[in-house]
């Protein structure tokens, strides 16, 4: 017998395309940018699109886990402003030059939120939305009332010496004096990638995985297993903190400043990152291969923005967009039609 | 039959506020025997079954396995002890693998005392587990949600196998198989009985229980009636301790008159997303057509295409001759028809919402009065189809959710009754309702043609239809497989027609 290869029929197509629309729709508006902005694709602009990808990939790792549960977090963001400003004075007034033992303190801080945040869930039953705002306003009035909105500086042990020290350079170009232009890649995009690495491990390869997995796919079948579901959510909701933690760390260190807008808005851009990578609302879906792609789009439609010169009040509009697509497209894989 | 108890329950009691669910219930299952248990919904089965696996803490009573007395403190510890459950309602992790849902809350560990899951054990033992009873059609490595109801229940019977179980409770397990699954899990459970396990059969299939099962214990109202062996008891016997009464008829005298006209008309009817293909009937008024055929066969669908429920892709409806419509469930009832779905509780009631909510809600612009619904008409509607249904309720201001399975049922036949629809399309209106309530909806659906309007009833239950409809459909791979007049037909015939394009 001979294989008879089908050619795919129109609505097979269709279906393929809708099923792949956003990261379609990403393609070919980089596509777009290249042809407006030739630079776009030089090893500067990628190397500064894999850095801001590995900036962001924590915070993503950790409301992909909520939304995992069906859930969502709203916190992120805030949480990671607040750690950042702990991370400062930690390495400017107590710690001095330790970025681990700060970075483990931070993280905690972190966990101590999701904390809350699990176990309001998973013993009171309370919507995540509604928690999560919560905790997001009293994080941020914690960090508020705590900093008077005060800059603090990161010291060079934590950033140069630490975080943004460079793994590698790579020659970029060359100045009028035929000195090379070097672009760096720093310490946190290996941190970055061994921190995906890990939470692979944890999402496919622990009993914590599976039974967050199975708690988002179906909650009572995984409690009538013998799942310790509220441990389960709070779990979740935990690593979740300790990742904001991490991200408020490496964001100062990058910036090199904590403030006041460190961490704004960064939740959404994390859900809408998430979202675009395929872990579905509808909970007990996702990849980490998905997270770090949609994390990827998330920031070449950012940086393609900024090539183009486009403003970042127009750039809150996309996003937005953005969000409600990648929903549309998600909820339709779900949609059962009759 | 005192010997080889594995499993006893005594004086078990249990309250809730204002009923006594269980009065001093015993139940006591012999190793290597089925054991059913029967009585009408609401006569306390599902509760002793809770007691069991401590999902309701028992106010008073012992439980002995195996001589021991136990008191097990949620399903998972009840598991570990060699008492498992397959639920009537699955309850599994749709998302996930079958092999992720038949080892959640036990992974297997790669290094022991680590929380690494070693996937290849965990196939390995599912592999195992299916090989042992048989089941050869599941891939352990499928998700949950691309396999088929009937394949899921396999799962979940062999998860519970799977725990080395002795005590093993089968509740319902038959309500989403066909013929051919049914004989698959017969063969199953005579296999754990030869192996010693005790088999706890819970059933409204009077012959299915009289098949399977060694004996018989009988419930009413909370209370313990009695335990005899199956083979002493006839079908009779088993309704009249079932519901204290003798029920001379299981079905109402069909005198429906059926008219000579026709009420409506299908042609050609196809779906757009599902394999239901061409099909063509008429319908008289006053009478009322049964559809029959497996699961999977398209009855369901057929009920839905013609109330728009679901996409037509060509074909015509008539109703009096004149062609309707009915693209959407909006449409369709304003012509006049009116759909009772399968589901009750996922698509029929409103669970928070009160009884007369659920009535009226089909009918809203009947209780206008001015701009705002008046609590008076809708009061007066919801009475009357209250006592036209026998519904047994507390009050119009109880929640729906809190009535008998045959109560809601009622309240959702009297919703559309009261928009006076033409044409009713029921789908399995008896399912999990007991014998009691059944005769009363049978006569209901007798009333409802006597009237003059025209039903179709989609049932799995092959006496009920022979029992209640003047005609049936048998439907097969989504076609019409023929049709049969319901007083000169046999299950056989029925039967072979619904294997015709399966």
């Amino acid at each position: 017998m001979t294989a008879v290869k089908k050619a795919p029929n129109a609505k097979q197509v269709v279906n393929w395309v809708l099923d792949h629309a956003m990261i379609l729709i990403i393609v070919l508006l980089a596509i777009v940018v290249q042809i407006l902005r030739p630079t776009f694709f030089g090893v500067a602009s990628l190397v500064n699109i894999l850095t801001n990808t590995a900036a962001r990939m924590p915070i993503a790792l950790g409301v992909a886990g909520c939304i995992v549960l069906a859930g969502t977090d709203l916190s992120g963001g805030r949480v990671a402003g607040l750690t950042a400003y702990l991370a400062a004075m930690l390495a400017s007034t107590y710690l001095g030059g330790s970025p681990i033992v700060a970075l483990l303190v931070v993280m905690l801080a972190g966990m101590v939120v999701g904390v809350v945040n699990g176990f309001c869930m998973g013993k009171f039953k309370l919507h995540p939305f509604i928690v999560t705002l919560a905790t997001q306003l009293i994080v941020y009035g914690t960090y508020l009332t705590m900093s008077n909105s005060a800059q603090v500086a990161m010291p060079k042990s934590y950033t140069t010496e630490f975080a943004t020290k460079t793994l590698f350079a790579i020659q970029t170009g060359t100045k009028a004096n035929g000195d090379p232009i070097m672009t760096a890649v720093p310490m946190l995009v290996l941190l970055a990638v061994i921190l995906t690495v890990v939470m692979w491990f944890v999402w496919n390869k622990t009993t914590f995985g599976k039974n967050m997995f199975a708690v988002g796919s179906n909650e009572e079948a995984a409690r009538v297993s013998g799942v310790n579901v509220l441990l389960t959510i709070i779990g979740v909701f935990m690593m979740a903190g300790a990742l904001y933690g991490y991200t408020g760390f490496m964001e100062a260190c990058r910036i090199g400043t904590s403030t006041a807008t460190l961490g704004l808005n960064y939740e959404n851009d994390a859900i809408a990152a998430v979202v675009i990578g395929g872990v579905s609302f509808v909970g007990g879906t996702g990849k980490i291969s998905g997270v770090l792609l949609g994390v990827f789009m998330m920031q070449l439609i950012i940086t393609g923005m900024t090539f183009l010169g486009i403003s970042g009040n127009i750039t809150y509009i996309i996003k937005g967009f953005v969000i409600l697509i990648a929903c549309i497209l998600d909820m339709r894989k779900y949609m059962t039609r009759k | 039959m005192a010997e080889n108890v594995l499993l006893r329950m005594e004086g078990i009691c249990k309250s809730f506020p204002g009923v006594k669910a269980l009065d001093n219930v015993q139940l006591s299952v012999r190793a290597g025997t089925v054991h059913a248990l029967m009585g009408e919904n609401g006569a306390g089965k599902s509760t002793l079954m809770k007691c069991l696996f401590g999902i309701y803490q028992k106010d008073a009573g012992h439980i002995y396995l195996e001589g021991k007395e136990v008191n097990y403190k949620s399903s998972r510890d009840a598991l570990d002890h060699g008492v498992a459950m397959v639920h009537q309602e699955l309850n599994q992790a749709l998302k996930r693998t079958v092999m992720d849902n038949m080892w959640l809350g036990r992974y297997p560990k790669v290094v022991k005392g680590l929380p690494f899951v070693s996937d290849k054990q965990m196939y390995d033992d599912t592999m195992a587990v299916f090989k042992d009873l048989g089941i050869d059609n599941v891939n352990p490595r499928t998700v949950m949600s691309k396999m088929p109801v009937s394949q899921r229940q396999m799962v979940e019977i062999a998860k519970a196998v799977s725990f080395k179980s002795k005590i093993i409770v089968f509740d319902e397990p038959t309500s989403s198989l066909n013929e051919q699954e049914v004989e698959h899990l017969f063969k199953i459970i005579d296999m754990l009985r030869k192996r010693g396990c005790g088999i706890v059969y819970i059933s409204h299939k009077m012959a299915e229980i009289k098949r399977i099962s060694d004996d018989i214990t009988i419930m009413r109202d909370g209370q313990y009636i009695t335990t005899r062996p199956t083979a002493e008891l006839s079908m009779n016997d088993i309704i009249k301790l079932m519901v204290g009464r003798e029920l001379t008829n299981v079905y109402p005298p069909k005198d429906n008159p059926v008219g000579t006209e026709n009420m409506m008309e299908v042609e050609g009817l196809t779906a757009e997303y599902s394999h239901l293909k061409d099909v063509s009937f008429k319908l008289k008024k006053g009478e009322i057509l049964g559809v029959a055929g497996l699961d999977g066969s398209g009855r369901t669908e057929l009920l839905e295409n013609i109330f728009g429920n679901a996409t037509r892709r060509s074909g015509t409806i008539k109703l009096e001759e004149n062609v309707v419509g009915n693209w959407s469930p909006r449409e369709s009832i304003k012509n006049g028809f009116a759909l009772v779905t399968e589901e009750r509780r996922a698509t029929g009631i409103m669970g928070i919402l009160s009884v007369r909510e659920n009535t009226c809600i089909s009918s809203l612009k009947d209780y206008l009065s001015g701009l705002f619904l008046s609590d008076k008409k809708m009061s007066s509607a919801t009475d009357s189809m209250i006592q036209a249904m026998h519904t047994k309720t507390p009050s119009q201001k109880t929640k729906i959710a809190s009535l008998s399975g045959g109560n809601q049922q009622k309240v959702i036949l009297g919703r559309w009754l009261l928009t006076k629809p033409k044409v009713l399309l029921l789908d399995e209106p008896t399912r999990g309702i007991d014998v009691g309530a059944k005769y009363e909806i049978y006569t209901l659906i007798q009333e409802m043609a006597k009237e003059g309007r025209s039903v179709i009833m989609v049932s799995s239950e092959m006496p009920e239809l022979l029992g209640v409809c003047n005609r049936i459909l048998v439907m097969s791979g989504g076609r019409l497989a023929g049709e049969v007049d319901a007083d000169n037909t046999t299950q056989e015939e029925i039967m072979a027609l619904a294997a015709k394009f399966a």
